[in-house]
């Protein structure tokens, strides 16, 4: 499983883009949106926790079709379905390689542009908290996706057609919980039902997650 | 005898139908009697004056847009359990029919609101999580017609559905969670179920009943369409070959 952790995040630092993607793609989303909605200070850091959640979402999804779709064109799925290795493990280390790739980099970087967005002072901590608990569930959630559109040619709309719902969830607890870090409010309960969220797709869904690979490579 | 001889291809089409024709018939009878009763012979509510009448439309809608998606987690589950094709094809013939339901209920539910709330469309969370519904079943019926091989299809579906019925109603609770965060005491409800009088309680239950057979009926007609589809596909194969 490590040894398989470590290809896949040499291959994501290495093979051109898939890693700095993700966080270019956040960067300029969370820069489009004064754009959009003017820059007065009050209405950006009013709506700068929702924002920044979304973004990352965003770019959590952009980097999806990258998680299972090579492996799959040259094989080496194939040969990590028989190898020792359970589905069920390989779903696992891909989400979390994902993970380390798309959302840690993610969480790091969301203070940074929170300021871009002058997010209230009290809600950095539990912006970033919210990101930690949050983005594993979204990195998860994205690998079952992956793995269903693993087969098609044309997956990369239709795999957001079919996370973005799922992600809702994630989202409206994430957002929520620095929402109310910011307005003062105790966030504990948003965070917990984020853990929760994280915990359980991490607990079930590898295994629907390898049930879908199965298929597929059937 | 058991149960499962009746979804054999052959015999499902021999008893769906007089039982579709029925069920046709049925339906129009109940909504026939069920709306123009409710339309023209039950009094205005004294708050809501004759705009409570959608109700026989929308509340029926609103049930049968979930009682849809509960029907194909379970055809999805005998799928995957006794692998019956019939089974998946019955649940992808019920998903655009879900789908319109949806729809059904969030459009007569805005022509509600606009004279009731002063507005088409409120973030309340049966609102929101019905939108959420519709997302669902748009991704479901998108899936279906992205897979060519069709037990690939069915399979890949079936596991969607199941996950999404898991997804679907962890967003109720969360969207319920949501609202309360963002504006406190919203005294928005659309329960109407407790507050019914019996005058609209009866044509209610009518226009459900109308509602219940109409799906019942749509959904065994689409699923006779997919295997005579499929029929024809596995002709034309043998043709090709022959």
């Amino acid at each position: 499983m490590i040894a398989l952790l470590r290809r896949d995040l040499r291959l994501a630092v290495r093979a051109g883009g898939g890693f700095g993607l993700g966080l270019a793609f956040f960067l300029i989303v969370v820069v489009l949106v004064p754009f959009g909605v003017g820059p007065e200070t009050e209405l950006l850091s009013r709506i700068a926790p929702g924002i920044l959640w979304v973004a990352s979402l965003l770019a959590a999804l952009l980097s999806l079709d990258r998680i299972f779709a090579l492996d799959f064109e040259d094989g080496s799925l194939a040969l990590l379905a028989t190898s020792p290795l359970p589905m069920e493990g390989v779903a696992l280390v891909k989400a979390t390689a994902h993970w380390i790739t798309t959302g840690l980099p993610l969480t790091i970087a969301a203070p940074i542009l929170g300021f871009l967005l002058s997010l209230a002072p009290e809600a950095y901590v539990y912006l970033l908290v919210s990101l930690l608990l949050g983005t594993p569930a979204l990195s998860m959630i994205g690998t079952f996706g992956a793995a269903l559109t693993v087969g098609l040619r044309r997956g990369g709309l239709l795999l957001s057609l079919l996370v973005l719902p799922l992600y809702v969830p994630t989202l409206i607890f994430g957002a929520e919980a620095v929402r109310r870090g910011a307005d003062g409010l105790d966030p504990t309960g948003a965070l917990m039902l984020l853990g929760g969220i994280t915990a359980g797709t991490f607990a079930l869904l590898p295994f629907a997650t390898a049930a879908v690979l199965r298929i597929n490579l059937r | 005898m058991s149960i499962w001889e009746y979804a054999n291809p052959t015999k499902f089409m021999g008893w769906t139908a007089p039982v579709m024709r029925a069920a046709f018939w049925l339906a129009g009878l109940c909504l026939a009697v069920g709306l123009i009763w409710g339309f023209f012979f039950t009094p205005d509510d004294f708050r809501q004056g004759s705009t409570v009448k959608i109700i026989y439309l929308h509340v029926p809608a609103a049930l049968m847009a979930i009682n849809a998606w509960i029907m194909m987690l379970a055809a999805s589950l005998i799928w995957v359990v006794r692998r019956h094709h019939v089974s998946a094809l019955a649940a992808r013939a019920a998903a655009p029919v879900g789908l319109v339901m949806t729809l059904i209920a969030l459009f007569t539910g805005g022509i509600w609101g606009q004279p009731m709330w002063g507005t088409y469309w409120a973030w309340d969370p049966r609102l929101t999580s019905f939108l959420i519904l519709f997302l669902f079943y748009l991704g479901y019926i998108a899936l279906w017609e992205a897979i060519e091989d069709p037990d690939t299809a069915a399979d890949l579906t079936s596991v969607l559905c199941m996950v999404g019925s898991v997804f679907a109603i962890l967003s109720r609770y969360a969207v319920n969670f949501w609202n309360q965060g963002l504006h406190q005491g919203a005294s928005l409800s659309l329960d109407k179920e407790e507050n019914v009088a019996d005058v609209f309680w009866i044509p209610l239950l009518v226009c459900i009943a109308g509602f219940v057979l109409l799906f019942i009926a749509l959904v065994l007609m689409r699923t006779r369409t997919e295997i005579r589809a499929r029929r024809m596909r596995a002709l034309q194969a043998r043709a090709q070959r022959a």
